[in-house]
C-alpha cells in the first residue's frame, strides 16, 4: 500500500526539512521524501499550496474517558484531534475513576486503539485519587503506557510530597507535569484579578497564585535534579521564572494554552462562562510576555488544555460555571495567527506543536523521520472558517470562540498513513 | 424627555440624563407615601415578583410596598422557600416563574452578573435588587435621591465611601451613580478590602478615614460582614472600629452641613457610633424613606412609564 502526498511544502523542524516535496508513505511508514517521487501503483494526495507537517502533538487534553462521557470520550475526543490536525495527544489523569492505576490506563490505551483514531497517551496521577497525600505507583503505571505524570487541576499542595514526586518520577525517567497554583491564593477566585474583576464584582485569581507555586515547582525541580514541566503558563511572572530556570540549566520545560495567548479578562465580560477557565484569561501585558516567552524559546510547547463541559455546566451563573474550554479543533488556527502577526516563524509554530511537545513526553511522534509512521496533518493555511456548534467534533461545545471567523485549518489528516480525517 | 428602559440591570450604562430622569420620577411619586391612603392605581393589573435568593429584609420590603402603593401585585419568593434547595438551576426557576406571567422580576442574587444572566434568557422585565459584588443600582438611586434632597445637587459635592469595597454592590453602583452626575468620590478602607484598579472606575483611594473625611460633603458608612473577622482580610471588629468606624470625634473633620449615610443594616459601635447614628446629621431613615420613592419610581418606567397613562 503506497500512497504520495504530492507538491506540498513540507515542513519538518525535527529533520530540518522545509520546501516543496513529496513524500511516499509504504504500509503506514514514511519511506522516503524527495522533490519529485513518482510510484505508478501509488495512491496520489494532491497538496499543492498546502502546508505538510507533522501530525500536531497536543501534550494536554481532557479526555473525559472513563467517567464522564457526556463530556467527551475517547471516541469523540479523538476525532476532534484529527479535526484538529492533532494525531498524538496527552490526556490528564482527572477521569472518573482517576488514572491512578494500571488498569485505567490500560482501559484508556485500548479503547483508544481499537475505537480512537488518534494516538493516545495516557499522563498517570502524581498521588492516589490526585488527593496530594501517596504517590501512585509511578513504574507501574509507565509499564502499563504512562507518559509522565500529573495532578493537573488539583495543585500538590505539599512541598514534600512534589519532592518526592520528581525524585520517584525521576527514577523511571519520567516527567512530572505541574498545574502550578497556590490554591490558598486562588481561594473562590473565578476570574482574573485585577479591573475586570473589580468591575465585574467577580473573585479573582492573582498572578501570584501561578508565580509563587511556579517558583516552588522550579526549585524543587532544581534540588532534586528532576524533570519538570509547567502546564499552561498564562502569567508574565512564569515565563520569566521559567526563563531564568532554563539559563541556570534547570531541567524544566513549559506550555502556553492558545486561549492565553489569544484572548485576554476582557472575555470574561458579560459574564461569558465560555471564557471562565483555570488558569484564567489574564492581561495584555501577560499575553506580550507569552508571545516573548514563545519567540526566545523560553516557552517549548502549543498545548490546548481541550476541556470539554456539558452545556447544562456552563449556562449557569458565572461564579459556579465550571473551568475549561475545548481547544482541539482551534489549536492550528490560533498557532498560526502568531505567525501571521510575526510573533513567531511558521517553522516555530510547527516545532511547538510537533517535536517539541513529543520530546517533553518522550514519545516518537511528531516527525516526518525515515521509517517513523506516517502522522501527517495537510494544513490549508489560507481558508477562511467561522466556528459554528454545530461543525466541531467534540462533543462538548464550550469555546469562546464560536462565531469567530478564523484561518487556517487541517484539510486532511493521516495516523499511520491512514487518512483518518478530510475537510470537505 | 421619556426613559422607558426594558430592565433595569445596574447603573453602569445608564446617562446622567437618564439618571436624573430616575430621581424627578421618584421625587413626583414621594408625597403618595405620606398620603392617607397611599395606593395610586397606575400599576393596576401587573404582576411583580420579588426574587430573592439572599436574605434582605429592608430592600425587598420597599420593593413590596412600592410595587403595592402603585397597586401592582407584588408576590415574595425567598431562597429558602423555593425550589433552589432541590437542586433546580437558576434557569429553570425563572422561566417556571415567567410561565406564570409575571410583568416584573425584581431579584437579587449572590452570584455576580446572575440579573444580566436573567435578562438575557427571560421575556419579562427585570429589575436588579443586588447581584453578588456587581450592582445594587436602586440602592445608589436612593443615596442620590437622599443627597440630592439635603444637598440641593450632586454635582460639585465631594463623597467618600467607607468599609468593605471588594465585596460591596452598594459601592460600585455608587461610584458609577455619583461621578455620572458629578460628584466626586473618595473610598477608603483597608487593602485587605480594596479591589485592584477600582480607582479606575473613577474615585480615588485612601486608607487614612480621618484624611479621607476631611472636608468632604457627605460620608458613607458600608456594613461591615461580622462574619469576615478573625478571617484573612480583617483581624477583629475592634480594630476596625478603631481605624475605620466613623464615630463623634472623626465626624468633625468632615464639613459642618455634612450628612451621614449607611445603607444598613446598621452594625452600631463598629463601622459607625451611636452617637453619629442617630445624631443630627444622619439621613439613614430618610435613605430608607426614599428608597420607596425610588423603587415606585424604577417600576413605573420598567413598566411602560407615561406610556401607562395611554392605555
Amino acid at each position: 500500500m503506497k500512497i504520495i502526498i504530492k507538491g506540498g511544502h513540507v515542513l519538518d523542524p525535527a529533520n530540518d526539512i522545509d520546501g516543496i516535496f513529496d513524500i511516499l508513505i509504504e504500509d503506514g511508514l514514511i519511506s522516503r521524501i524527495d522533490s519529485s517521487i513518482d510510484e505508478s501503483d501509488a495512491e496520489i494526495i494532491q497538496a499543492c499550496d498546502m502546508l505538510v507537517i507533522p501530525g500536531l502533538v497536543d501534550i494536554h487534553t481532557h479526555m473525559r474517558d472513563p467517567g464522564q462521557e457526556y463530556k467527551e470520550d475517547l471516541i469523540s475526543g479523538t476525532r476532534a484531534a484529527v479535526a484538529g490536525g492533532v494525531t498524538s495527544l496527552a490526556c490528564m489523569p482527572n477521569t472518573s475513576p482517576v488514572n491512578d492505576n494500571q488498569a485505567v490506563t490500560r482501559f484508556i490505551i485500548e479503547k483508544a486503539k481499537s475505537q480512537g483514531v488518534a494516538n493516545v497517551f495516557p499522563v498517570g496521577a502524581i498521588s492516589h485519587g490526585m488527593d496530594g497525600e501517596i504517590l501512585s505507583e509511578m513504574g507501574d503505571l509507565k509499564s502499563a503506557g504512562c507518559v509522565a505524570f500529573s495532578d493537573d487541576g488539583k495543585p500538590v499542595k505539599s512541598s514534600e510530597l512534589m519532592r518526592r514526586a520528581l525524585e520517584y518520577a525521576d527514577t523511571f525517567d519520567m516527567p512530572i507535569i505541574s498545574h502550578a497554583e497556590d490554591l490558598s491564593l486562588v481561594g473562590e477566585g473565578c476570574m482574573n484579578d485585577g479591573v475586570v474583576a473589580t468591575e465585574l464584582g467577580l473573585k479573582g485569581i492573582p498572578w501570584v497564585a501561578e508565580d509563587a507555586a511556579t517558583a516552588r515547582e522550579i526549585m524543587l525541580a532544581e534540588f532534586t535534579g528532576a524533570r519538570l514541566h509547567i502546564a499552561h503558563v498564562s502569567t508574565r511572572g512564569s515565563v520569566e521564572l521559567v526563563r531564568q530556570a532554563k539559563a541556570r540549566g534547570a531541567r524544566v520545560t513549559c506550555e502556553v494554552s492558545p486561549h492565553h495567548f489569544t484572548l485576554s479578562e476582557e472575555a470574561v465580560r458579560g459574564y461569558n462562562t465560555n471564557a471562565k477557565m483555570n488558569p484564567p484569561l489574564r492581561t495584555q501585558e501577560d499575553i506580550e510576555a507569552i508571545k516573548e516567552g514563545l519567540k526566545d524559546g523560553t516557552i517549548d510547547a502549543i498545548a490546548t488544555d481541550h476541556a470539554p463541559h456539558h452545556i447544562d455546566e456552563k449556562n449557569v451563573e458565572f461564579p459556579i460555571a465550571l473551568n475549561g474550554m475545548i481547544g482541539l479543533e482551534t489549536l492550528l488556527p490560533l498557532t498560526l495567527q502568531l505567525v501571521r502577526d510575526k510573533d513567531i516563524s511558521l517553522k516555530q509554530a510547527v516545532a511547538m506543536m510537533t517535536c517539541q511537545p513529543a520530546a517533553i513526553i518522550g514519545i516518537d511522534r511528531g516527525t516526518l523521520g525515515i521509517g517513523r509512521p506516517a502522522d501527517i496533518t495537510i494544513v490549508d493555511p489560507e481558508r477562511d472558517w467561522t466556528v459554528f456548534a454545530e461543525d466541531l467534533f467534540s462533543k462538548s461545545k464550550n469555546t469562546p470562540f464560536i462565531g469567530c471567523r478564523l484561518k487556517g485549518v487541517a484539510a486532511r489528516t493521516l495516523v499511520a498513513g491512514k487518512t483518518v480525517f478530510e475537510r470537505k | 424627555m421619556t426613559f422607558n428602559p426594558k430592565h433595569i440591570l445596574g447603573i453602569k450604562n445608564l446617562s446622567a440624563e437618564e439618571l436624573t430622569f430616575i430621581l424627578d420620577t421618584a421625587a413626583s411619586f414621594k408625597e403618595i407615601n405620606s398620603r392617607d391612603i397611599k395606593k395610586v392605581p397606575i400599576l393596576r393589573g401587573k404582576t411583580i415578583i420579588n426574587l430573592f435568593f439572599e436574605a434582605s429584609t429592608r430592600t425587598r420590603t420597599s420593593f413590596e410596598i412600592a410595587g403595592k402603593r402603585l397597586s401592582a401585585d407584588t408576590i415574595n419568593i425567598t431562597a429558602s422557600a423555593s425550589s433552589v434547595v432541590k437542586g433546580e438551576t437558576l434557569e429553570d426557576t425563572a422561566r417556571n416563574i415567567e410561565a406564570m406571567h409575571p410583568d416584573i422580576i425584581v431579584m437579587r442574587h449572590s452570584a455576580s452578573g446572575a440579573c444580566e444572566y436573567l435578562a438575557q434568557r427571560l421575556k419579562c422585565s427585570i429589575v436588579n435588587a443586588g447581584d453578588g459584588a456587581h450592582e445594587h443600582p436602586s440602592q445608589a438611586l436612593l443615596d442620590a435621591f437622599t443627597i440630592r434632597e439635603h444637598k440641593g445637587r450632586i454635582e460639585g459635592l465631594t463623597v467618600t465611601i467607607a468599609g468593605d469595597v471588594t465585596h460591596s454592590r452598594v459601592v460600585r453602583s455608587n461610584i458609577y451613580c455619583l461621578t455620572k452626575l458629578g460628584a466626586k468620590v473618595r473610598l477608603v478602607g483597608p487593602k485587605t478590602m480594596m479591589p485592584p484598579g477600582i480607582e479606575r472606575l473613577g474615585c480615588e483611594v485612601y486608607t487614612d478615614l480621618e484624611k479621607a473625611i476631611s472636608g468632604v460633603d457627605c460620608v458613607m458608612m458600608l456594613r461591615i460582614q461580622r462574619e469576615r473577622q478573625g478571617k484573612t482580610l480583617l483581624p477583629s471588629l475592634r480594630e476596625y472600629a478603631r481605624f475605620y468606624g466613623l464615630n463623634d470625634r472623626n465626624i468633625q473633620l468632615t464639613k459642618d452641613d455634612a450628612i451621614i449615610l449607611h445603607p444598613g443594616p446598621m452594625n452600631r459601635g463598629v463601622e459607625i457610633s451611636s452617637v453619629v447614628a442617630d445624631g443630627k446629621r444622619s439621613v439613614i431613615l430618610d435613605q430608607v424613606e426614599n428608597g420607596v420613592a425610588v423603587r415606585m419610581a424604577l417600576l413605573y418606567l420598567v413598566a411602560g412609564g407615561e406610556k401607562l397613562k395611554d392605555s
